[in-house]
């Protein structure tokens, strides 16, 4: 068997890719989102590992209702986006500070 | 053994590979794409872990909606294609800052965790061998953990009427069906007899 650490060492580099992607990107809130899935994936094999490793199911349902999460993030997110780029042509990120209101 | 170790780090490497192109390429479909890429080998990892209920769910639902949901978004938004290294130089040193101190706050946890033994005996739901992994998910999901699969239920319920409600598009010119007008018409107010003259229109 693998030892744990691996894994957690694998969550943890995804999850600072995830950091990164939100941290450098000004230009492109799609790949924002991405990299939230990005994140939450990270989390998911953390969950998944220590669920193995301790014979306990209950990180795996935690697994699954993180998924149920991610997808319903996923369609508002897109959702908004939609509706922003319809009234503004444009879906940077500088911009979106015109939404203030 | 060496088979399942060198699949493992195949795995990881592709995924991690993929992940920083996901963030790094010029192209939003790219991105996508690599990010199909990225939870395909996730998937492979929750399979050596032991997870095939969630490999398989990782596959058909984020692969199968979420992702396809992105790519749907990138192609109708159609943006333009800019590279993250036009504003890359300005973002790099708060995001290299907050990156450095979170995965050396991740390293310091991995390096120094120890096991806690004694957890074993607080176990809520030990995994049953004698069953499948569906099957022992099935048996937790539907019995202890019924409060939680509802309230997820909701939250999509919640999030499917939020995003319809956010993209729906009224537009005034639009024929719409009214059904009180339609149950209020009788025959008094839809007929009426015209008295016409021979050889001419009405």
């Amino acid at each position: 068997m693998i030892a744990i650490n691996n894994y957690l060492a694998l969550a943890s580099i995804l999850f600072v890719i995830g950091i990164f992607g939100v941290f450098l990107n000004k230009k492109n809130i799609i790949i924002i989102l991405m990299s939230i899935e990005l994140m939450l994936l990270a989390v998911n094999i953390n969950l998944v590992a220590f669920s193995t490793y301790l014979n306990d199911i209950t990180g795996q349902i935690f697994s699954l209702l993180v998924l149920t999460v991610a997808a319903a993030e996923a369609a508002i997110g897109l959702a908004i986006l939609v509706i922003y780029f319809r009234n503004k042509g444009t879906i940077a990120v500088e911009d979106i500070t015109e939404m203030k209101g | 053994m060496i088979v399942v170790s060198l699949l493992f780090y195949l795995f990881s490497f592709i995924m991690i590979a993929s992940a920083f192109m996901v963030i790094l390429s010029r192209n939003p479909v790219h991105s996508v794409l690599f990010l199909i890429l990225c939870f395909f080998n996730s998937a492979g990892i929750f399979l050596i872990l032991g997870a095939e209920f969630l490999a398989f769910i990782l596959v058909i639902v984020y692969v199968g909606a979420v992702a396809v949901l992105f790519l749907f978004v990138v192609m109708m938004l159609d943006v333009e294609f800019k590279s993250i290294s036009s504003t890359v130089i300005s973002y790099l040193p708060i995001g290299l800052t907050i990156g450095v101190i979170v995965l050396a706050e991740l390293m310091l946890v991995l390096f120094t965790w120890k096991r806690d033994y004694s957890v074993v005996d607080n176990l809520s739901a030990t995994i049953d061998t004698q069953y499948s992994n569906t099957e022992i998910i099935g048996l937790v999901l539907y019995t202890d953990n019924i409060l939680f699969f509802q309230l997820a239920g909701l939250i999509l319920l919640a999030s499917m009427i939020g995003a319809i409600i956010l993209t729906v598009n009224h537009r005034p010119s639009a024929k719409r069906q009214d059904i009180n007008k339609q149950v209020e018409r009788d025959a008094e107010s839809s007929i009426k007899n015209i008295d016409m003259k021979p050889g001419s229109g009405i």
